[in-house]
Parts: structure tokens; C-alpha cells; sequence
């Protein structure tokens, strides 16, 4: 069942769904660019030397920093494209969600380890 | 009873806001679930509405504050390299867990992951306020994008426990010390 308006206008088609699934991919992609900074800063050292942005802190400042980035340009980008319509809602949330989860198991260390 | 100046760094980081943040996600979670699960549920007033928008962005700055405060001010007392001539490593919790076989997992796997999945719950949170400060009780007719978000903020509760509990666990291990030493209550010596 989907909420009208008082003029009989679905709301959905007032408040698009845009917005909301661009919020939701790019914190999606954001928490997997954690992962995967993290494992090439482990990985290959040019890439750690170079995510030392912060000497105290080390690779972890790069590491972090380059992913807030990554999650914010993303959200804008996502944002512009998409938030004046709806979109595919189930698949922006379901694949959001892989990268989440993916991000879990990736920032573990003993998977990390594994590439 | 003293305490030294990186111990209550410390003290901020995990019981102030790190511990203020799992609280407070027990809510958060309650409260998006409850008003906003069906269109057909109790009406949500304004009042309610305000209420959550401000709590759902004093938890993303709680959040910002636990990893920025952890990556910024005490990971690196945390990492600290000892200078030739040190006679301990007290002062040296990455190295004082490493020179031991029985405690160099809780440094190799418990904060090698808790120092990377903690950043996900502060873009977790950030994006559940900024979601619900755009949609309020509209996110009643967005199913999807309401489980998203209350996916989301699972995950972040569950990141959030994992950095919780490894800071915990390191802190008991290898209590990050040193620097100026505050006496709280002068004791009396028996």
C-alpha cells in the first residue's frame, strides 16, 4: 500500500527516494574504501609510505582520510544524479549492504591477510 | 588515587564516547524501528521527529569525536617506537604486546581491526542522520530505505562493540600511560 497525499498524489513521487540511496551507497562504498585502503597501505609499501599523512598516527591517517574522501565525493556525485527521482531502491540497498558487509570481513585481519 | 594525562585521554576515548555511542545505539535502533517500521503505525509528531534528528546527529559527533580522538591523540602514544637506551616498555604498548607470543594477537589481530572497523561506524551513523533528517516520518513509505538504515546502524553497534571491546581488552594489557600525573585523592599511607 502506498501513502497519499491529500490531493492523491503518491508521496513517494513528492519525496524521491534519490537522496536517500545516494546516503546510502556512497556510506556503503565509504566503509569499503576503509577495507581497501587498508590493505594496499598493508600490502604494498610505496602506497604505505605515501598514506602517511600524519607521522604520529601513520599509514592509519592516509588510510581513513583517503576513504572519508572517496565517501564524500561519491555522496555528491550519487546526490547530484539522483536525488530530484526515485530509483532502484532494492538494488541500491541490497548492493550498498554487500559493500558494508564486505568491508566487515575485509578490514578482519586474518581475511585481510589473505591477499 | 592519580591518574596520568594519556590515561584520561583514554577514559574520554572509550567510556566517554566510545561507551556514550553503544548506549546510546540501543535507542536509536528502538526508536527507528518502533515509529517509522509501518505508514500505518502511531502518528510520529513533530516533537518526535526533532527529538531523533537531534539524536541521530549527536551520535554521528560522538562517533566522529571516539575515532578521531582514538586515531589522533592516543593511537599514537599507543604506537610510539621506544629510543635506544629504554630500559622499559611501559611507556611502548605496541611493543610491549608484540615482545610477548602470549600477547602479540591482541595487537596483530585485536587492534589491526578494531583502528580499521571503527571508522565505519562514524560514516554509518552520519549517513542514518542525514537520511532521517531528510525524510522524517516520510521514511515510513520508504521500506527499503528504512531497513537500509536500520541495517546500518546494526552494523555500526556491532563495529562499534568490536572497537570496544579490543580497546578494552588492550587498555588491560597494555594500559597506554605516561605523560602528566594528576592526583585525584592524596591516600594515607598504613
Amino acid at each position: 500500500m502506498s501513502a497519499q497525499t491529500a490531493a492523491g498524489v503518491p508521496q513517494a513521487r513528492l519525496n524521491p527516494n534519490g537522496a536517500g540511496a545516494a546516503a546510502v551507497l556512497a556510506a556503503g562504498v565509504g566503509s569499503l574504501a576503509v577495507a581497501v585502503f587498508a590493505i594496499l597501505g598493508d600490502k604494498a609499501a610505496p602506497i604505505k609510505s605515501l598514506m602517511i599523512l600524519y607521522k604520529p598516527t601513520g599509514p592509519l591517517s592516509g588510510v581513513t582520510s583517503c576513504a572519508i574522501v572517496v565517501w564524500l565525493v561519491v555522496w555528491a556525485l550519487l546526490h547530484r544524479r539522483w536525488s530530484w527521482r526515485n530509483v532502484a531502491i532494492g538494488r541500491v540497498t541490497a548492493t550498498a549492504l554487500i559493500l558494508l558487509f564486505l568491508s566487515l570481513l575485509l578490514t578482519f585481519p586474518p581475511i585481510a591477510d589473505l591477499f | 588515587m592519580e591518574l596520568t594525562a594519556r590515561g584520561i585521554w583514554t577514559m574520554i576515548h572509550g567510556m566517554g564516547f566510545g561507551a556514550l555511542y553503544l548506549m546510546a545505539c540501543s535507542g536509536a535502533l528502538v526508536e527507528l524501528y518502533r515509529r517509522y517500521s509501518s505508514p500505518l503505525g502511531p502518528a510520529v509528531t513533530e516533537k518526535d521527529e526533532k527529538f531523533l534528528r537531534i539524536y541521530l546527529t549527536a551520535m554521528a559527533v560522538l562517533a566522529w569525536l571516539t575515532v578521531l580522538t582514538g586515531a589522533y591523540i592516543i593511537y599514537p602514544w599507543y604506537r610510539a617506537v621506544p629510543t635506544s637506551g629504554a630500559t622499559s616498555l611501559a611507556e611502548f604498548p605496541q611493543r610491549l604486546l608484540m615482545s610477548s607470543p602470549s600477547t602479540a594477537a591482541w595487537h596483530s589481530v585485536g587492534m589491526e581491526w578494531k583502528e580499521h572497523v571503527a571508522w565505519l561506524v562514524p560514516i554509518s551513523i552520519t549517513m542514518a542522520a542525514a537520511v532521517f533528517s531528510q525524510y522524517r516520518r516520510s521514511l515510513r513509505i520508504h521500506p527499503e530505505l528504512r531497513a537500509a538504515v536500520l541495517v546500518f546502524v546494526w552494523v555500526s553497534l556491532f563495529a562499534a562493540g568490536i572497537a570496544g571491546f579490543f580497546g578494552a581488552m588492550l587498555n588491560k594489557n597494555a594500559p597506554v600511560t605516561g605523560g602528566s600525573t594528576i592526583t585525584l585523592i592524596q591516600g594515607e599511607q598504613k
